[in-house]
C-alpha cells in the first residue's frame, strides 16, 4: 500500500465509517433502555432532517460535475415537478423519480438540439 | 411484492437456511430497484467529486447510509480536513441511531448476542428500516434475523455493483444520461424522506433546511450544512413544540 491510500484509508474509516456507526452502535444499546419518544431524539433528529434537506437543496441550486451544465431553472422545475407528482400518485417515490427525470431529460433533450 | 412464503400458521418456523432465502428471494422490489439506482447516482457523484472507484466502494460497503456518503464525497472534493468531513457526516448519521433503537427491539432475538446485534445495525440505513418494518413484524421472531440477513445481501450486493457501475460510467454516459443519475440522489432523498418521515416537526426541518442551505452556502460554504442543520432544525423543533396540533392520528 502506497502512503497516499494510507491516508484515504485513515481519512474514510475515520470521516466516514466511525462518523456513521457511532450511532449505530449507540442505538443497539440504547435500544435496551431508551425511547425514541424522548425530547432528545426528537431535537437530534430535526436537526439532521434539517442537514439533509440543505444537502437536497445544495444539490439542485449548486449541482456538482456536468449537472451544474443544466440551466438552475430546469433543475429547480424537474425537481418540484418530481415533488408534485410524488404528492399526487399516493406518495409514489417511483412516479416522482420519473417525473422528475423525465422533465431534466425533456429539458436538456430540447437545449441541447 | 409479496414473496413472504412461510409466515403464516403459527407452527411451521423456517429453518434458519430457508428464512436467509426467503429474504434474499423477496429482497427485489420498489424500494430495491430505488436504491440501486440511488447508489448508481452516487457512483457517478463520486466521480464526479474526484473520489476514485475504490474509496467510492468502501464507502458504500462501510458506511452503508446515502447521505452521509454523499456528504463525505463532497466535503472530499472541497478539500475539507478530517474534523470537518466527520462533523459533517456524524451530523447526518445521527438519525440512525433513533432508527436502529427502534429496530432492534423488533429485529433481534432472544440469543442475538451484543457482538452480533451491532453486526446487524450497521445495515441499518433509511431503506432497510422501512422494509424492516413493514415485513418483520408478521414473521415468526426466529425467522427475522436470518431474513434480515438474506435480504441485506441482496441490497449490500447490488449496490456494490451499482457504485461500480455509475463511477465507471460517469465519465463515458455523456452530459445528459450522467446528469440524470446525479439528479437521481436529490429527488430520491426528498421522497424517500417525505415517505418515511411524515411527522410536523420532520416537514418543518424539510423545509426549512430546504430554504437556508443556498443561503448560508452562499455567505459561509463548507459550513452550510451543519448550520442550516442546527438552525432549521431547532425552529422545526421549536414550532412543532410551540404549534397547537393541527393533525391527529398518523401525522398525516
Amino acid at each position: 500500500m502506497t502512503v497516499e491510500t494510507i491516508g484515504w484509508l485513515a481519512f474514510l474509516l475515520v470521516a466516514g465509517v466511525l462518523a456513521t456507526d457511532i450511532w449505530r452502535v449507540a442505538g443497539v444499546f440504547a435500544a435496551l433502555r431508551v425511547s425514541e419518544d424522548s425530547e432528545v431524539f426528537k431535537f437530534v433528529r430535526a436537526v439532521a432532517t434539517a442537514l439533509v434537506a440543505a444537502l437536497i437543496a445544495r444539490l439542485v441550486f449548486f449541482s456538482p460535475g456536468v449537472l451544474a451544465q443544466a440551466p438552475v431553472l430546469l433543475r429547480a422545475g424537474a425537481f418540484a415537478a418530481g415533488f408534485i407528482v410524488f404528492l399526487g400518485a399516493r406518495r409514489s417515490i417511483a412516479a416522482g423519480i420519473l417525473a422528475g427525470e423525465a422533465v431534466l431529460l425533456a429539458g436538456l433533450a430540447v437545449l441541447g438540439s | 411484492m409479496t414473496g413472504l412464503g412461510g409466515q403464516e400458521g403459527d407452527g411451521a418456523v423456517l429453518s434458519r437456511r430457508a428464512a436467509y432465502w426467503s429474504g434474499l428471494r423477496s429482497a427485489p422490489s420498489t424500494a430495491a430497484f430505488v436504491l440501486i439506482c440511488s447508489f448508481l447516482g452516487f457512483g457517478a457523484l463520486a466521480h464526479e467529486s474526484g473520489v476514485a472507484l475504490w474509496p467510492a466502494l468502501f464507502m458504500s460497503a462501510f458506511i452503508w447510509a446515502l447521505p452521509g456518503q454523499v456528504v463525505l464525497a463532497s466535503e472530499i472534493a472541497s478539500g475539507a480536513a478530517v474534523w470537518s468531513a466527520a462533523a459533517a457526516v456524524t451530523l447526518t448519521a445521527v438519525r440512525l441511531m433513533p432508527l436502529t433503537v427502534v429496530l432492534m427491539p423488533i429485529l433481534r432475538g432472544e440469543r442475538t448476542g451484543k457482538a452480533h446485534q451491532v453486526l446487524l445495525a450497521h445495515f441499518c440505513a433509511v431503506t432497510v428500516w422501512v422494509e424492516s418494518m413493514r415485513r418483520l413484524p408478521k414473521m415468526p421472531r426466529a425467522e427475522r434475523v436470518p431474513y434480515y440477513w438474506g435480504f441485506c445481501t441482496f441490497l449490500i450486493t447490488t449496490n456494490l455493483a451499482a457504485t461500480f457501475v455509475g463511477h465507471a460510467l460517469a465519465a463515458r454516459l455523456g452530459v445528459v444520461l450522467s446528469s440524470g443519475l446525479l439528479f437521481l440522489t436529490p429527488i430520491y432523498f426528498l421522497l424517500s424522506m417525505m415517505a418515511a418521515s411524515p411527522s410536523r416537526t420532520d416537514r418543518l426541518a424539510l423545509a426549512f433546511g430546504f430554504a437556508i442551505g443556498p443561503v448560508v452556502y452562499l455567505y459561509l460554504p463548507g459550513f452550510e450544512l451543519i448550520l442550516s442543520g442546527l438552525i432549521g432544525g431547532t425552529a422545526a423543533y421549536v414550532l412543532g413544540r410551540v404549534l397547537p396540533v393541527a393533525d391527529r392520528g398518523d401525522g398525516r
